[in-house]
């Protein structure tokens, strides 16, 4: 390619540099920029701050208890939109490879580059991915729709205007179903789905440490997106990121993207207004905009609820103004970014340089049939299944566990053993080796096999505990490790007899305390032949014939 | 009076009439009557000049073909032709942005080849001209703007991709309305290009540096661009060949975007062969451009019947209807006497000629003027000083945009956006853009029901022959006017043939005055079917301009 010379803006540090972007007055976040478009993807986390959230949430902990009476008599409504980047092999008009984190401007051409003269060609496998998850949030297909332009100009929109879809989106009037964890009051919820639709992502702007000028990363620039737009039916913080979550949920179970939140491959800005209770009117709405994590969300949700409950109560509801604020997660507080003055007018019309969108009914049934089972099917499926639901939410949370799970119970694995053994210790190691369960040498074969040992009584759980972590590390069979160290349970009374009787012997002065009424000792015995027996003796059995010995003199 | 003008057109109608011994009278056409009486009444002016007999024009890509092929010419001798004649007359013409340094090397790489007996592309040894806002690597593409001087493109244009492949030496790039915004070439950001004819007037434009310069022998065939009548127009002014073929048929693929909806690659040639092989060579679906067509592209030259083999009436039973709205108000007389001679012509090559009349025409130009700047307005919004073209010195990132945009665009340009940016803004957009697109439907319905009755459609390419310059310069509408003839014809995205049939007075040598015809979807073949038999047997006209005859 010739000529891929992006030069620097030679702007004002004010206006282009994120860190100088704002300057605070009186506490309250002040934008120069107005017209324009103002950065989207300032999404780095400090953790150099975590000092000043712990000082911060203090203060917003008083901030909410004050409010937390009155909470009660207003309701907050807030709406999602969320932008799920596809993870296609090449971008949507184009075909450039997208890998994140490469060297900027290494995946571009002159499509996505908006050069002179060059025109989008559409990558079919969007279409694909929208039909999906359409289909997965329960909407009505558009057979037709096409695509239209929103024009803006900002440095990072090679063409000065979006492909996206207006009036007529791929799919809409959709609903997604959830259930809450327990330990936020639980409960099944179901909230509507107003439209997706297929569009562009915009590159990113890399600013200079001094703010001098600032530089254009196409990469990302034509990598297509998904945009779910919720209807306004969440009603607290937890509710609006337990509904993120399960669009991320989605988004991997279909296979369609990746869903990651800290690379900005699932983005969500939340529209949060508070009304009082009975009111039918919705109060004034702000955008937030910039969390990385559905914990985030949950708290800068919370955090702008409380805000905007508190002005309502001091008298001030009229200081609620439509606007966009920034969550920032070292402060742990929403500020805002820029006003909104009037409605932006994007002057969307009819993208001329591609034709309409028409889908078959067979396509549509093709992909409808080749769907997998959702989140939803599979949680409802595993509660009748026996398994409570906070094991179901964890189990059906993430496509590889779930996988896993559903393997063992084929392979024999008892419903409650294999979701105690997954959710405890393989959980466990995963989260401390910062392992994915695909990644483990054990296989759900083998976990299938291990929990029937220990279930038909060959090998202790003690000692399963110990050929589990072995296999997680190093690989094998069960059963191979079970032969290798002689690891079978000893279940022959005569055996066991004869171990008891030789640590009899070996303790006279013991026994005579035991029988003399000492009988807490009877630990210190069935601990010796246990030992003796390197673990392998069954306890029941041990403890059956140790009693009988102890007693049988006396 | 249409009498005081000498019309070599005139002339030859008696002249053929005698060859061919053609029947007194055309029945069909019901303003015969008048034509005959305006032919006889010119009669009496005509001279003894316009008396020398022409022959026919001839294909120069065959010709050049023969001789290669037959050694007779070297290639590098055919192109020294062309370079000279382009440095003889470029100084006054003024058709070329960039001349390529690459021509004469090219043509030594083609002698070697046919050395070496290696087969030849279907355009060897062809010099072309490409108009500036078509892409190509190797040489600077500039849309005619300021804003892009200088740049370099990435990429050749599909267009141009095939050119290379056909074994074309691409001459440069020719000058043109900024972005195609235009219809003198004043509007260009370097400088103005004169009309061969008359070099006190305008080529038209948009695609008046591809115009002048064919019609100036500075190339063999050119390529050009139409969004409401870019080559079509200047086709007319300069007396050449023009092709605007259907909407689909050329990738637009590398040709900067003015109008997206309304876009199209077309060629011109000195003669309708000419053009139908330069059209073969660049039509066909592309990848690249969604909206191209899987339409198969038939061999348009191959169909030719050669002049030798003519019957009396070769075009017997082909129904042409003549757009009545054309012929009215506002156009000038002598282009209407020639178009009906036009017409008188093609009666007797064995047409049926009557009158159709179309009631959105007079609709489509505003229709035409409010989509067109719309898309523009989208268009030209990457042309931002950001990633290529000229950049302005700014202290912040509203003035970066606006300066960078206000030094590169020149007022048409401007003006363009504006007014599409007004169209399509909340609260307009329905009384402009949306009630624009119903006028297209309509056109493109009455175009349709006039096409059930009809096989083509003809017309006059423009009003009037070529103007002073300046004469429309600071009058926007007025030149706006002039595109009424060729606008509808891309709102229905229908092909369209303008060859030159005639003369009016003007000029030193009179200027020459286009024939539009006009055909269904993908009726190129026809046009370029009906036009050749139409040239080769136009006697009495003979359009080269005085510069180069």
């Amino acid at each position: 390619m010739a000529s891929l010379c992006f030069r620097g803006l030679r702007t004002h540090s004010s206006l282009l540099c994120p860190s100088s972007l704002f300057s605070t007055r009186n506490g309250v976040f002040f934008c120069t920029m107005q017209t324009t478009k103002t950065e989207k993807t300032n999404t780095r986390t400090d953790n150099t701050k975590r000092t000043q959230i712990k000082a911060s949430t203090s203060t917003n902990t008083k901030l909410v208890k004050e409010n937390e009476q009155r909470l009660n008599d207003y309701e907050a409504v807030i709406g999602i939109e969320t932008h799920v980047q596809l993870s296609t092999v090449t971008k949507a008009f184009c075909s450039c490879p997208y890998n994140y984190g490469s060297q900027p401007n290494t995946t571009v051409c002159p499509i996505c580059m908006g050069l002179p003269g060059a025109l989008p060609i559409f990558n079919s496998k969007v279409i694909e991915c929208a039909v999906k998850l359409g289909l997965a949030l329960n909407c009505k297909l558009a057979m037709t729709s096409k695509f239209d332009r929103k024009q803006y100009f900002y440095p990072d929109l090679p063409k000065g205007y979006q492909i996206s879809q207006f009036d007529v989106p791929i799919a809409s009037g959709g609903y997604v179903d959830l259930d809450l964890p327990l330990e936020f009051g639980g409960g099944h919820r179901k909230f509507g789905i107003t439209r997706v639709h297929m569009e562009e992502d915009a590159g990113k702007l890399m600013h200079s440490e001094t703010g001098m000028y600032s530089q254009v990363d196409l990469n990302r620039a034509g990598v297509p997106l998904l945009e779910i737009v919720s209807e306004p039916d969440m009603r607290t913080g937890i509710e609006a990121a337990e509904y993120a979550a399960e669009i991320q949920r989605l988004v991997r179970y279909l296979g369609v993207g990746n869903g990651n939140m800290q690379e900005g491959s699932l983005r969500c800005d939340v529209n949060v207004s508070v009304r009082p209770i009975g009111q039918a009117e919705f109060g004034t709405k702000v955008e937030i905009k910039n969390m990385n994590s559905f914990s985030a969300m949950h708290r800068a949700i919370d955090f702008e609820i409380s805000r905007q409950v508190l002005l309502h109560n001091q008298g001030l509801a009229d200081q609620i103004v439509q606007e966009t604020r920034l969550w920032e997660e070292g402060a742990q507080k929403t500020a805002t970014m820029r006003k909104k003055e009037g409605l932006a007018d994007y002057r969307y019309f009819p993208e001329p340089d591609l034709p309409e969108v028409v889908l078959t009914e067979d396509y549509v049934e093709g992909i409808r049939a080749s769907l997998p089972e959702l989140p939803e099917m599979k949680r409802r499926r595993f509660e009748n299944m026996g398994l409570i639901m906070q094991d179901v939410l964890f189990l059906a949370n993430d496509t590889n566990v779930c996988k896993f799970f559903e393997s063992a119970v084929d392979k024999g694995a008892d419903v409650k053993m294999a979701a105690n053994w997954i959710m405890g210790d393989i959980a466990a190691y995963l989260k401390n080796e910062k392992l994915c369960i695909t990644e483990i040498k054990l296989t759900p074969q083998e976990l299938a096999e291990l929990i029937s040992f220990i279930k038909g009584g060959i090998i202790s759980g003690k000692i399963g505990k110990d050929i589990l972590f072995e296999i997680i590390t190093k690989g094998g069979t069960v059963k191979a490790v079970i032969e290798e160290k002689d690891l079978v349970q000893i279940t022959d009374p005569s055996e066991i007899e004869k171990m008891i009787l030789k640590v009899i012997e070996e303790n006279p002065q013991q026994v005579e305390k035991y029988r003399n009424g000492k009988t807490k000792l009877q630990g210190f015995f069935a601990g010796q032949v246990m030992k003796a027996s390197k673990g392998k003796a069954n306890p029941v059995l041990l403890n059956k014939i140790l009693l009988e010995k102890l007693h049988a003199k006396s | 009076m249409i009498s005081a003008i000498q019309n070599p057109r005139i002339q030859f109608l008696f002249q053929c009439r005698h060859q061919f011994n053609f029947p007194p009278k055309s029945r069909h056409f019901h303003r015969s009557t008048i034509l005959l009486n305006s032919a006889s009444s010119s009669s009496q002016v005509l001279t003894e000049k316009t008396l020398t007999s022409t022959s026919p024009p001839t294909s120069e890509i065959l010709t050049i073909r023969k001789s290669l092929l037959s050694r007779e010419r070297k290639a590098v001798e055919i192109a020294e032709e062309y370079l000279n004649r382009l440095r003889l007359t470029e100084p006054t013409i003024k058709s070329f942005l960039h001349v390529s340094e690459n021509v004469m090397k090219e043509a030594e790489e083609l002698d070697l080849k046919i050395e070496r007996n290696e087969e030849l592309g279907v355009l060897a040894g062809v010099l072309i001209g490409v108009k500036d806002n078509i892409c190509t690597v190797d040489m600077p593409s500039t849309g005619g703007s300021r804003i892009l001087q200088g740049y370099r493109p990435a990429y050749d244009a599909t267009a141009v991709k095939k050119l290379k492949q056909s074994g074309a030496i691409l001459v440069g790039k020719t000058n043109m309305d900024e972005f195609g915004m235009g219809s003198t070439t004043e509007g260009s950001g370097f400088q103005v290009t004169a009309n061969p004819w008359d070099v006190s007037r305008v080529p038209g434009g948009s695609s008046g540096g591809s115009a002048a310069a064919v019609s100036a022998r500075q190339c063999v065939a050119a390529l050009g661009s139409d969004t409401g009548g870019s080559v079509r127009q200047p086709a007319s002014f300069c007396g050449v060949v023009g092709m605007k073929p259907t909407y689909g048929r050329v990738s637009r693929f590398g040709l900067m975007a003015y109008a997206s909806s309304l876009d199209v690659i077309g060629c011109f040639g000195s003669s309708v062969a000419d053009t139908a092989i330069l059209l073969e060579a660049i039509s066909g679906h592309d990848i690249f451009d969604a909206t191209s067509s899987k339409r198969e592209v038939p061999s348009f030259a191959s169909q030719f019947i050669s002049t030798e083999l003519l019957e009396s009436k070769p075009l017997k039973g082909l129904r042409v209807g003549i757009i009545g709205e054309t012929l009215g108000d506002g156009v000038n007389k002598p282009v209407v006497s020639t178009i009906k001679d036009a017409a008188l012509h093609l009666e007797e090559l064995g047409c049926t000629v009557s009158e159709v009349s179309l009631p959105s025409f007079s609709l489509g130009l505003p229709a035409y003027y409010i989509l067109a700047s719309s898309e523009s307005s989208s268009n030209l919004s990457r042309y931002d000083g950001v990633r290529y073209g000229n950049q302005a010195a700014a202290e912040e990132l509203n003035s970066l945009y606006s300066d960078s945009r206000c030094n590169g665009f020149g007022p048409e340009v401007k003006m363009r956006i504006l007014m599409g940016t007004y169209a399509l803004s909340a609260g307009y957009y329905d009384a402009y853009y949306k009630r624009a697109q119903q006028v297209r439907t309509l056109v493109q319905k009455s175009f349709k029901d006039a096409l059930r009755e009809n096989d083509i459609l003809i017309s006059p390419a423009a009003p009037s022959a070529a103007y002073k310059m300046g004469e429309k310069k600071n009058d926007p509408l007025a030149m706006y006017a002039g595109d009424i003839m060729t606008v509808n014809v891309n709102l229905a995205g229908l092909p369209a043939l303008v060859l030159p049939c005639g003369f009016v007075e003007g000029g030193p040598a009179g200027l020459p005055i286009g024939l539009q015809m006009i055909g269904g979807q993908f009726d190129e073949g026809k046009l370029l079917r009906v036009g050749h038999i139409f040239e080769q047997t136009l006697q009495g006209c003979r359009f080269i301009p005085p510069l180069v005859a």
